[in-house]
C-alpha cells in the first residue's frame, strides 16, 4: 500500500515504540538512582535508625504548606538509649515482624496495603494513645494481647492473636517509632497527632 | 478430528499445555471469589471466623489467587498462540508439560501454608518459608526462586519456537515485553528494614507489572484475538499494537511516579507521577477504538461469539478500569485525600477485571471452541447460549456493583477520616462506623454474590459449550470486509 500515510504506517511506529520506551526507560534510570540516594536511611528524608532515641513530633510547615517531622531532643525508647547498630537491630525486628505477621493485609503501611484496619504511617504519633508517657507500653501490651485490648471503636473489629514475643512488640514498637519520622509529603492528611506539650 | 468432544487430538502440543493452564486459572478464579467474599463477610461480621481464618488470610488468599489465575492465563495464552503465530512447533513440549506441574505444585503448597501456618516469628526463616508479608507477591522467598525458575523455562520455551519458526510483529513485541516481565520480578525479591525502600521497588513489581508489561502483553493477545476471531488483517492489528506499545511504555514507565507521592519518595514525583500517569488512559482509549472499528469493519461476524464479547468487554473494562477509575484519584491533589482509602480497592477490582480476567476469558473461549474440534459458536447455539451471556451479564453487573459501592464507601471514608477527622485513628473508625459507609459494604456483599454466581455459570458453560453442536465454525477471515 504505496498510498499509506506516515502516521498509518507499521513501520513508522515501530521506530516511536522502541525509541519512546527505550527513553522512558533510561529517564526512569536515571530518576531512580536520586530516588534512592534520597530515601537511603539516614539521607534527607528517612533518617537513620537511631532516631528511635531522640523525640519525634509533628508541625505545619507553611513554606510546604503541609505538615513534616521534627526531630528534637532525646526521648530513648523503653528507656534505654541505643548505639545505631542496636537502634537498627531493633527496627529490623520490628520490619521482619510485620512482614512475619502479614500486617498488611490489614493495615496500610505508607498509605499501602489492606483497609481493614488503621494506617500506621504516623501510629507512633496517634492520640489514640493517650499521652506521651505511656504509649510504649500500651503498644507492646497491645500487640502481645490483641483480643484482651482491644479497642474497635464501635467497628467491633479486632486484631488477631499472633503469638507476638515481648522483644517483636518492642520492634515492631521501634519500627513504627522510625517509620513516623519519615518524611511522606504530608501524608495522611491534615494528621492531629498526639498531644505534643512538652516538645514545643 | 472429532466434533464437540473435549479431545485432545484437536490441539497441537502448546495448545494441550496451555489448556492445563486454564483450568487451574479457572479453579483459582473461583478460589479468589469465594475467598474475597470471606474478607468482604468479615466487614459486616468481624467476628467470623476470627483467630481462625482471619482478614488478613482471606485478603491474602483472595489477591494471590487472583495475581496467579492471571498469570497461569497468559502463560496460557501464550502456550496456545505460540505453534500457530510461529508456524513451527512447540520446541519443548515435555518441558512445558513438567513446568506446569512444578509450578502448580509450589502454588498448591504457598496456598496450603497460607491457609494452615498463615504467620511465623519476626525471623527471614519466616519469609523464606512461609509468609513474605508484601501486598501482592507474599509468596515466599523460596517460591519465589521457583516462579523465577519455572518463568525462564516458559520464555525459553516461547523464544526458541519463535526462533525456529518465523517472527512477526506480535511476537516480537511479546517475548520482549515477557523479558521486562520477568525481569521486574526480580526487584521484589530482596529483604529491607528500610520501608520506603521497599516500598519504592515493591512498585517495580507491582506497577511495572500491571501498569506497563501486563497491558502491552494482553495488547498481543488481543491483536492475535482480532485476528482469530474477526478475521482482522494482521497489517492492521500490528500497527495498532505498535501504537499501543508507544502510548503505554510513553506513559506508563514514568506513570510510576504516581506511586511515589507518599512514601517518603521527593516531591519531584509530584509532577512527573501526576502527568504521566495522567496520560496513561490515552493507550487504553486507542484500544477500544481498535477494538470496535474492526469488529465494525467486520459487521461484527466472527467465529465465536462469547470470545468477541470478552474482548470487547476487555477493551471497555480495561479503559474504565484502569483508564477512568485510575485517572479520578491520579492526581497528587487528589490521591492525598484518596491514597490507602476504599477508592483504591474500588479501582483494583474494575481495572484487574476489565483490563486482565475479561481477555483471558476470551482466550478461554477461544481454546474451548477448538478442543471440541473446531465447533460452532456464533449466534443461533443450541440453548441460545443462555449461560455465556448471562455470565458474562452477571459477571460484569456484578464486578460493576461492587466498583461503585466500594466507591461511595471510599467518598465517605476520604472526607470524613482525611478531610473532616485529621487522619487520625479516631478518624479512621469514625469514617467506617458512617451508615453510608457500611451501606457501602453490605452492596459490595450483594454484588460480591452476583460475581461468584457468575463464575460458577462461566464455568458450566466453558465446560459444556459445543458440547451437542454439529456444525463447525464458520472461517472469519473468509468474510469480506466492508472496508
Amino acid at each position: 500500500m504505496a498510498d499509506t500515510p506516515w502516521w498509518a504506517s507499521e513501520n513508522v511506529w515501530r521506530k516511536w515504540a522502541i525509541w519512546i520506551t527505550a527513553f522512558m526507560a533510561v529517564v526512569l534510570i536515571f530518576l531512580t538512582f536520586d530516588t534512592v540516594a534520597k530515601i537511603t536511611a539516614g539521607g534527607e528524608r528517612v533518617p537513620g535508625y537511631d532516631v528511635i532515641n531522640k523525640r519525634i513530633f509533628y508541625t505545619f510547615n507553611p513554606d510546604r504548606n503541609m505538615q513534616e517531622p521534627v526531630i528534637g531532643g532525646d526521648a530513648p525508647l523503653f528507656g534505654k538509649m541505643m548505639s545505631a547498630a542496636e537502634a537498627e537491630e531493633l527496627v529490623n525486628l520490628g520490619k521482619l515482624t510485620v512482614q512475619a505477621k502479614n500486617c498488611m493485609n490489614c493495615h496500610t503501611l505508607l498509605g499501602n496495603g489492606a483497609y481493614y484496619a488503621p494506617d500506621l504511617t504516623k501510629a507512633w504519633l496517634d492520640p489514640a494513645w493517650g499521652a506521651e508517657s505511656v504509649r510504649e507500653q500500651l503498644m507492646v501490651s497491645f500487640l502481645m494481647d490483641p483480643t484482651t485490648n482491644a479497642r474497635t471503636y464501635g467497628t467491633g473489629r479486632r486484631m488477631p492473636q499472633l503469638g507476638i514475643t515481648e522483644d517483636e512488640a518492642k520492634g515492631v514498637v521501634a519500627f513504627l517509632k522510625w517509620m513516623s519520622s519519615i518524611d511522606t509529603n504530608g501524608f495522611p492528611k491534615g494528621f492531629t497527632p498526639i498531644r505534643q506539650e512538652e516538645s514545643s | 478430528m472429532s466434533i464437540a468432544a473435549l479431545d485432545s487430538a484437536n490441539l497441537n502440543a502448546g495448545q494441550k499445555v496451555a489448556v492445563k493452564y486454564f483450568t487451574v486459572a479457572m479453579v483459582l478464579f473461583l478460589a479468589q471469589c469465594l475467598f474475597g467474599m470471606l474478607a468482604g463477610l468479615q466487614y459486616l461480621q468481624p467476628d467470623f471466623l476470627y483467630n481462625v481464618l482471619d482478614f488478613n488470610v482471606n485478603r491474602m488468599v483472595h489477591i494471590n489467587a487472583m495475581v496467579v489465575w492471571m498469570l497461569f492465563g497468559f502463560i496460557g495464552s501464550v502456550y496456545w498462540l505460540v505453534e500457530d503465530e510461529s508456524g513451527t512447533e512447540l520446541v519443548g513440549a515435555k518441558l512445558a508439560n513438567l513446568n506446569f506441574w512444578i509450578l502448580t505444585l509450589a502454588v498448591t503448597v504457598v496456598v496450603l501454608v497460607y491457609l494452615f501456618v498463615q504467620t511465623g516469628p519476626g525471623t527471614k526463616e519466616t519469609i523464606w518459608f512461609i509468609n513474605e508479608g508484601r501486598e501482592y507477591i507474599e509468596a515466599p522467598r523460596w517460591a519465589d526462586f521457583g516462579i523465577v525458575v519455572c518463568v525462564l523455562i516458559f520464555f525459553y520455551n516461547v523464544a526458541a519456537t519463535f526462533m525456529k519458526g518465523k517472527w512477526s510483529g506480535i511476537s516480537g513485541v511479546l517475548v520482549l515485553d515477557l523479558v521486562a516481565l520477568a525481569g521486574l520480578y526480580l526487584a521484589g525479591m530482596f529483604y529491607t528494614t528500610n520501608i520506603s525502600m521497599d516500598q519504592h521497588w515493591w512498585w517495580w513489581v507491582i506497577h511495572l507489572w500491571v501498569e506497563a508489561t501486563w497491558e502491552v502483553l494482553v495488547g498481543c493477545i488481543m491483536a492475535w484475538g482480532l485476528m482469530k476471531t474477526l478475521g482482522a488483517r494482521r497489517k492492521i492489528v500490528t500497527t495498532w499494537l505498535y501504537i499501543e506499545v508507544a502510548l503505554m511504555f510513553g506513559s506508563g514507565i514514568l506513570g510510576l511516579g504516581h506511586h511515589y507521592f507518599w512514601i517518603g519518595t521527593p516531591e519531584y514525583w509530584f509532577t512527573i507521577g501526576g502527568f504521566f500517569s495522567a496520560l496513561e488512559p490515552i493507550p487504553l482509549v486507542a484500544m477500544v477504538v481498535h477494538a470496535v472499528y474492526d469488529s465494525g469493519t467486520h459487521n461484527f461476524r466472527n467465529s465465536n461469539h462469547p470470545a468477541l464479547a470478552w474482548l470487547i468487554a476487555h477493551a471497555f473494562g480495561n479503559f474504565f478500569g484502569a483508564g477512568v477509575w485510575g485517572f479520578m484519584h491520579t492526581l497528587p491533589q487528589i490521591n492525598l485525600y484518596t491514597h490507602g482509602t476504599q477508592w483504591t480497592a474500588s479501582h483494583g477490582h474494575l481495572a484487574f477485571f476489565g483490563a486482565y480476567a475479561t481477555i483471558i476469558i476470551a482466550m478461554i473461549y477461544i481454546a474451548v471452541q477448538k478442543w471440541r474440534g473446531d465447533v460452532w459458536m456464533s449466534g443461533d447455539l443450541a440453548d441460545k447460549g443462555w449461560k455465556w451471556k448471562w455470565s458474562l451479564g452477571l459477571l460484569n453487573v456484578g464486578v460493576i456493583g461492587m466498583t461503585v459501592a466500594l466507591l461511595i464507601s471510599g467518598y465517605e471514608q476520604s472526607f470524613v477520616e482525611r478531610a473532616l477527622e485529621g487522619s487520625t485513628w479516631g478518624g479512621y473508625f469514625s469514617a467506617q462506623t458512617q451508615p453510608w459507609f457500611v451501606q457501602g459494604m453490605h452492596w459490595r456483599m450483594l454484588f460480591g454474590w452476583v460475581t461468584t454466581a457468575g463464575v460458577v455459570l462461566l464455568l458450566w458453560d466453558l465446560a459444556t459449550i459445543g458440547k451437542t453442536e454439529t456444525r463447525r465454525a464458520i472461517d472469519p477471515t473468509a468474510t469480506p470486509a466492508t472496508t
